[in-house]
C-alpha cells in the first residue's frame, strides 16, 4: 500500500522541472474537475444574477449572458470538458492502436482490408461526417464521445500503423514471428514498448484536438449542448467579444491552453526519458 | 442623372406616403438627427450590404424565397404590385390603384403604364397575372401558396387591369400582394436566374450564398429611388465577421447585430445602430389537442409561470417588447392594447392544482434553431416555473432539421414567427382551425367566425372591434405562449442615409437596396 | 514494386470512391427530413412539400436514384443541384479553385516553417528555444481555430489594419496580389492550426531514432549534432513525418469549414455544409467525392515518399 502511494511522488521526483510544473497543473485540473460541486460557489446552470454582471466579490468572474456565475461554469466546465476529452482520446487510442498494430503485424490481406476501410472513413471530411452522425443520432454527450472517439481513431490508426510498420521490419519481430508468437504477444511485447514514446506524443496532441473538435462542433451548433458548461462552447458563446478587446472569452480558452501545455510538458519529459537518450 | 431629380426625390416620398397621412405627420419626429431631412438622396457609389442568412442552395425563384439574402437581392431587381410602406400601409407600386367589390371578393387593380422590364419588354397585366398564378398552380411549391389559398382566379382584363377573384371576401388583399414572394416577372418565366424584373437594378452576377452584384437600371420608372450606382450584397453568416467587416469599412450595412456586442458596437464612432420594433415574435406553442395541453387551465398556468420581463432583459438584452400571448404587434394597424399578462407564480400554482397536474413534468423541446437564445429562454423559464412548483424538463433537440422534426411534432416546443403585415394574415396562417401552420392545433369556432367577419369587413372601426375580440381569444384561450417580440437590430456606417424606415421586415422592409443612399 | 503498389492503390482508390458514394447516399438518407422540407423550411405545407418532392424525383426508391446518379457520373455528368438547379460542375469549379488556393498558400507557409521548427527543436531539445517553441505552438494549437481567427482579425485587421477582415474574392476581375492579400489572414490562421502538429511530430520522430545504434555510431564517428540529425536521423524518421504532413495537407483542403465561415471565404467547406443541411444529395456526393479524391492522392503520395525513404519497408523479408 505504501509503495503505491509513494509511486507518484517518486515519479514526480524523477521529473525535470518543466514536467513537474506540468504535472502539478494537471493535478490541479483533475482536483477541480473531481470536486467541482464542492468548489463552485453556484450551480452549473443556476441563474443567480443579472446579465453580464462585472467581476465582484460574489461573482469573481462576473456572470454570463443569462446571469449564471462565470467562475462556477468554468469549474464545471473543467469537469465536463476534461472527462469527455480523456474518455474520447483513450477510446480512440484503444481502437486505433488495436487495428493499427494488427494490420502491421499480420500484414498482407488483413492490412489491406483494414487500411482501405480506414481510408474510406478518412476520405469523408471529418466535420461533415461528424455533422451527419450527430444529426442522425442526436447530440447527447455519450453520442458525442463515441463519434469523436471513432473519428479520431481513424487518425490514430494511421499513425499507429506507420509506427508499427517501422518496428515490424526489425529483426527481433521477425524472430518472434519465427518463434511462433501470437499477434497479442507481438503487439504488446514488441510493438507497444517500441512505439510508446511517439504514441504518447500523439496522445498529448490528440487530447487537445478533442477540445478543438468539440468547439468546432459547437461553432456549427452541434457540440455539447447548453446548459451543460463546456470550455469549447463557452469560448464560442463569448467569442465575438474579443473583436472589441473584451477578454471574457480568453478565460475558457486560456483554461484549455494551460492544460494542453501542461499535459505536453509531461509528455515531452516522458518522451525524452523513453527515447533512451542519456544526454541532458 | 442626379441633377434632374432633386425635388422628385422628396415628391415621391410624399406621394407614396399619401395613403398613410399619419406616417407623414410623425415622420419628422421619429427621424433621428443623422438622417435629417436636410440630406437629400444622393446618387452614386457602391452600397455594400452584409447579410447573415443566405445559403449556397438559394436561387432567385420567387416561389421558394426564404432567406434574407435572396429576398433582399430580388427586391433590388424586381417590384411588386403593392409595396408595404413605412407605417405598415399598402402603397401603390406597379399597381397604380385598386378597387374592391362591396363584399371584398372581386378586386380590380389598375396597373402602371409605361413600365418596362430590364430587357425592354413592356410590363402588362399578362405578366402580373402570370406572376401571381405562378404561386397557385396545382403543383405549386410556393411559400405563398398557403396564404393565397382563397384566391379563385387571377386574370388580365385588357393590358393594364388585373382582376383577382377570391373565394371569400378579404379586405387585406393589397397587403398580401406586398409579400416578397409576389414579385412581378415576365409572363412565361420558368428560369429565374437572370433576375429579370422591372426594378431599379439589373443583375451583374449572383453567386448563391456568397454575393450578388447589381448595377443601376438607368430606365427605372420609379423616381426618387435606386440611388447607389451599384449594390454589392454579401452573405456573412458569422457574427464576428459581419461586425468586423462593418467596422473596418468593408461593408456599409449589416443586419442581425449580435445583441451581446451591441453595447460595444454603439461606442464605435463611425457606426450607427438602427433598431425597429417589428412583428417578429418568439413563441412556445403547445399542441392543444394533446394531453395535458388540451386543458385550458394547464395552458393558462404555463402562461402565468413565465417571467417575460426577465426574458426580455436577458435573452434580448432589452431589445424587444413584452409579448402578451397574442401575435399582433404594436406596429400593426389593429393592435388592441390589452392589459399585459404578468408573471404570477401563485396563480399558476393554483391553476395547476385545479387541473390536478401539480406533479406533472412538462417536457419542453428546445433548440437554438427556433430562435437565437431559445435554449437560454427554456433554461430561464424552467427556473420561473419552478418557483410556481411546476416542473419543466428541457429536451435538447438538434438545430438541423428542427422545423421538420420538432416544430408541430412535439407537444411543447419553441418557434419564432417573423410576423405578418396584417392581422388576418397572421391569424389565418397560425391560429385559424386547420390552417397549415397552426402550430398549436388550436381550434376555436368563435375565433374562426370573428376573423372571417373581420376579413371581409371594409369598415375600419368595426374591424378594429372584431380584431380586439380575436386577440383576446388567442391571448386567454390559445395554445401559444408568446413571451416577447424581438427587435430587428441592424447597423450601418454613418454615411448611410434613409427616410423613415419600414418595420414590415428588417432592413427597411428588405428594400434598403433601392431606398437607401450613401452621403 | 513501386509501380505495382501505385496501381494497386489506384484500384483501391476507385473502390473507395464507390464506397464513399454509397455511404454518403445512405447517410444523407438517414438524416431526418428531406430536401423538400428543408428548402421550404418554416413555410412548408404538406401540399407544397409533396409537389416539390414530386418535382425533384424524390418519390423514386433510393437505389433507383443512386444508380441513375451513378450512371450519369460515369458519363461525366455530375448533374444539377436539387436546391437551385445549377449545374454542379459549375458550382464546384470556382469553389475548388478557391479552396486549393487557400490550402496552397497555407501549406507554403506552414510546412517549411513547421519542419524547420521541428528540426531545430530536436537539435536543441530541452533547451530554452525548444521549450519556448513548444509552449507557443501548443498554445496556438489549443485555441479553437475560430478563436485564433478572431484574435488575428482583432490585431491585424481591426487594430493594425494590415489585412482585410473578410476574404471577398468572388469578383472575377481581382488581381493575384489582391487575392493573396485577402487570403493571407485565413492562411495564417490555418498555419497556426497545423504547424504545431507537424512540428511536434517531426521533433518526436527524430528524437525517437536518436537512440538507435547507427546514430550512436555516427556520433562516435564525430559527426556534428546538426549533421547527425539532417543526414542520419531525418531519413529514418521520414515515414511518420510525411504521414503527418499528408494528413495536415488533407486537413487544409477539407477541414477548413470554420475558417471559411469566419473569413467569409467562398470555398468548398461551406458548400458542403449547406448542402448537407439542405439534404441536397447530388451536391453532397460531388463534393464528398472530390474531397475523397484529394485525400486518396495525398495519401498515395505520402506512402510513396515514405517507401522511397525507408528501403526496409520497400523490400520486406
Amino acid at each position: 500500500m505504501k509503495k503505491i502511494l509513494a509511486a507518484p511522488f517518486r515519479l514526480l521526483a524523477a521529473m525535470d522541472w518543466p514536467a513537474r510544473i506540468g504535472a502539478l497543473i494537471v493535478l490541479i485540473y483533475v482536483i477541480v474537475a473531481v470536486f467541482a460541486p464542492l468548489l463552485a460557489p453556484f450551480g452549473e446552470a443556476e441563474v443567480v444574477g443579472s446579465q453580464y454582471d462585472p467581476w465582484t466579490s460574489v461573482h469573481l468572474l462576473g456572470t454570463d449572458n443569462i446571469g449564471r456565475d462565470m467562475l462556477s461554469r468554468v469549474i464545471y466546465g473543467a469537469r465536463n470538458t476534461i472527462a469527455i476529452a480523456i474518455i474520447a482520446t483513450i477510446l480512440a487510442f484503444l481502437v486505433g492502436c488495436s487495428f493499427g498494430f494488427t494490420a502491421a503485424v499480420i500484414g498482407g490481406k488483413v492490412d489491406v482490408v483494414i487500411s482501405r476501410v480506414n481510408d474510406l472513413f478518412m476520405a469523408i471530411p471529418l466535420l461533415i461526417f461528424a455533422l451527419m452522425l450527430l444529426t442522425v443520432f442526436g447530440s447527447s454527450i455519450a453520442v458525442l464521445i463515441i463519434i469523436i472517439a471513432l473519428l479520431e481513431s481513424t487518425r490514430v490508426y494511421r499513425v499507429a500503423r506507420a509506427l508499427a510498420m517501422n518496428v515490424v521490419v526489425a529483426d527481433f519481430v521477425e524472430q518472434a514471428k519465427l518463434r511462433g508468437e501470437g499477434l497479442w504477444w507481438i503487439a504488446t511485447r514488441e510493438i507497444l514498448p517500441n512505439t510508446i514514446p511517439p504514441l504518447t506524443a500523439e496522445f498529448g496532441l490528440r487530447f487537445c484536438f478533442v477540445f478543438l473538435f468539440i468547439s468546432a462542433m459547437s461553432f456549427l451548433g452541434l457540440g455539447i449542448q447548453p446548459p451543460t458548461a463546456d470550455w469549447g462552447a463557452m469560448v464560442r458563446d463569448n467569442a465575438t467579444l474579443i473583436g472589441f478587446g473584451d477578454i471574457t472569452p480568453l478565460i475558457p480558452a486560456g483554461a484549455i491552453a494551460v492544460l494542453t501545455v501542461a499535459v505536453n510538458l509531461v509528455v515531452d519529459w516522458f518522451l525524452h526519458r523513453a527515447s533512451g537518450l542519456k544526454e541532458v | 442623372m442626379s441633377n434632374n431629380r432633386p425635388v422628385a426625390g422628396r415628391g415621391i416620398t410624399r406621394r407614396t406616403f399619401a395613403m398613410g397621412l399619419g406616417a407623414v405627420a410623425s415622420y419628422a419626429l421619429l427621424n433621428s438627427p443623422r438622417t435629417a431631412r436636410a440630406a437629400e438622396p444622393k446618387q452614386g457609389g457602391r452600397l455594400r450590404i452584409g447579410i447573415a442568412r443566405g445559403d449556397t442552395s438559394d436561387n432567385l425563384d420567387p416561389s421558394i424565397l426564404n432567406n434574407t439574402h435572396p429576398i433582399n437581392i430580388t427586391w433590388q431587381l424586381r417590384n411588386n404590385l403593392v409595396e408595404i410602406g413605412a407605417s405598415s400601409e399598402a402603397v401603390p407600386e406597379l399597381a397604380e390603384s385598386w378597387e374592391p367589390s362591396k363584399d371584398a371578393k372581386i378586386w380590380r387593380f389598375k396597373l402602371r403604364k409605361g413600365v418596362t422590364f430590364h430587357n425592354g419588354k413592356a410590363f402588362d397585366a399578362e405578366d402580373a397575372a402570370y406572376s401571381i398564378n405562378y404561386h397557385i398552380r396545382p403543383d405549386s411549391k410556393s411559400g405563398a401558396a398557403g396564404f393565397l389559398a382563397d384566391v379563385e382566379s387571377v386574370k388580365a382584363d385588357g393590358s393594364d387591369t388585373l382582376v383577382i377573384t377570391l373565394k371569400n371576401g378579404n379586405a387585406d388583399l393589397p397587403y398580401m400582394l406586398g409579400d416578397y414572394h409576389l414579385q412581378m416577372v415576365p409572363a412565361g418565366t420558368t428560369n429565374f436566374s437572370d433576375g429579370m424584373g422591372t426594378g431599379g437594378y439589373t443583375l451583374v452576377e449572383y453567386e448563391p450564398g456568397v454575393r450578388a452584384l447589381v448595377k443601376r437600371n438607368p430606365n427605372y420608372w420609379k423616381a426618387g429611388r435606386a440611388h447607389a450606382d451599384e449594390i454589392e450584397t454579401l452573405v456573412i453568416a458569422d457574427d464576428n465577421a459581419r461586425t468586423t467587416a462593418l467596422r473596418t469599412n468593408q461593408i456599409d450595412v449589416m443586419n442581425a447585430v449580435d445583441l451581446k456586442t451591441i453595447g460595444l458596437l454603439k461606442r464605435v464612432a463611425e457606426v450607427k445602430i438602427l433598431e425597429m420594433t417589428g412583428k417578429k415574435h418568439y413563441t412556445l406553442p403547445m399542441l392543444t389537442n394533446h394531453a395535458p395541453y388540451d386543458n385550458p387551465d394547464v395552458r393558462m398556468a404555463l402562461k402565468l409561470a413565465i417571467n417575460r420581463q426577465e426574458l426580455l432583459d436577458k435573452v434580448l438584452a432589452g431589445h424587444g417588447a413584452l409579448g402578451n400571448d397574442q401575435p399582433i404587434a404594436s406596429s400593426n394597424r389593429f393592435v388592441a392594447h390589452l392589459p399585459q399578462r404578468e408573471y404570477d407564480p401563485d396563480q399558476a400554482r393554483s391553476l395547476m392544482k385545479k387541473a390536478g397536474m401539480e406533479n406533472t413534468v412538462f417536457q419542453l423541446h428546445a433548440a437554438d434553431a427556433a430562435f437565437a437564445g431559445a435554449v437560454d429562454t427554456a433554461t430561464l423559464f424552467q427556473a420561473h416555473a419552478a418557483a410556481a412548483g411546476i416542473k419543466i424538463d428541457i429536451v435538447r433537440e438538434p438545430n438541423d432539421g428542427y422545423w421538420s422534426n420538432v416544430w408541430r411534432k412535439k407537444d411543447f416546443a419553441m418557434a419564432y414567427w417573423s410576423g405578418r403585415p396584417t392581422e388576418d394574415w397572421m391569424f389565418s396562417s397560425a391560429y385559424q382551425t386547420g390552417a397549415s401552420w397552426n402550430d398549436s392545433n388550436w381550434s376555436n369556432p368563435r375565433f374562426d367566425e370573428v376573423i372571417k367577419l373581420a376579413r371581409a369587413e371594409l369598415d375600419d372601426s368595426k374591424r378594429a372591434d372584431l380584431y380586439k375580440e380575436a386577440q383576446l381569444l388567442v391571448r386567454d384561450q390559445g395554445g401559444v405562449i408568446i413571451p416577447m417580440f424581438a427587435n430587428d437590430v441592424i447597423a450601418h456606417r454613418q454615411n448611410v442615409m434613409y427616410d423613415k424606415p419600414s418595420a414590415a421586415w428588417e432592413l427597411d422592409g428588405l428594400r434598403c437596396g433601392e431606398r437607401w443612399w450613401l452621403a | 514494386m513501386l509501380l505495382r503498389l501505385i496501381l494497386m492503390r489506384l484500384f483501391w482508390g476507385v473502390v473507395t470512391l464507390f464506397a464513399v458514394s454509397i455511404l454518403i447516399t445512405l447517410m444523407v438518407n438517414l438524416l431526418p427530413g428531406d430536401i423538400a422540407q428543408e428548402l421550404l423550411g418554416q413555410s412548408a405545407t404538406p401540399d407544397t412539400v409533396a409537389s416539390l418532392r414530386n418535382q425533384l424525383g424524390l418519390n423514386l426508391p433510393l437505389h433507383e436514384r443512386y444508380f441513375t446518379w451513378l450512371w450519369a457520373v460515369l458519363h461525366g455528368d455530375l448533374g444539377k443541384s436539387l436546391a437551385n438547379g445549377r449545374p454542379i460542375a459549375d458550382l464546384l469549379a470556382a469553389r475548388i479553385g478557391n479552396t486549393l488556393f487557400l490550402a496552397s498558400v497555407a501549406a507554403v507557409i506552414a510546412i517549411p516553417v513547421s519542419l524547420a521548427l521541428g528540426l531545430l527543436t530536436a537539435l536543441y531539445r530541452n533547451g530554452a528555444f525548444d521549450r519556448l517553441a513548444n509552449i507557443a505552438t501548443l498554445s496556438a494549437i489549443s485555441l479553437p481555430e475560430f478563436f485564433i481567427a478572431y484574435l488575428l482579425i482583432f490585431f491585424l485587421a481591426v487594430k493594425l489594419e494590415i489585412f482585410p477582415s473578410i476574404s471577398n474574392i468572388v469578383d472575377p476581375a481581382i488581381s493575384l496580389s489582391e487575392r493573396l492579400d485577402k487570403t493571407l489572414l485565413p492562411a495564417l490562421t490555418l498555419t497556426l492550426v497545423v504547424a504545431a502538429h507537424i512540428m511536434r511530430m517531426t521533433r518526436t520522430s527524430i528524437i525517437n531514432v536518436l537512440a538507435s545504434p547507427y546514430i550512436e555510431m555516427a556520433r562516435l564517428k564525430g559527426a556534428s549534432p546538426r549533421k547527425v540529425i539532417t543526414f542520419h536521423a531525418l531519413p529514418n524518421a521520414v515515414a511518420p513525418i510525411v504521414n503527418v504532413v499528408a494528413l495536415n495537407l488533407a486537413y487544409l483542403v477539407v477541414g477548413v469549414v470554420v475558417v471559411e465561415v469566419v473569413f467569409v471565404y467562398p470555398g468548398m467547406g461551406q458548400l458542403l455544409v449547406d448542402s448537407v443541411a439542405k439534404r441536397d444529395l447530388p451536391v453532397v456526393q460531388a463534393s464528398a467525392l472530390l474531397f475523397a479524391v484529394i485525400y486518396i492522392v495525398l495519401n498515395l503520395l505520402a506512402d510513396i515518399v515514405s517507401m522511397v525513404g525507408n528501403p526496409r519497408v520497400l523490400h520486406p523479408r
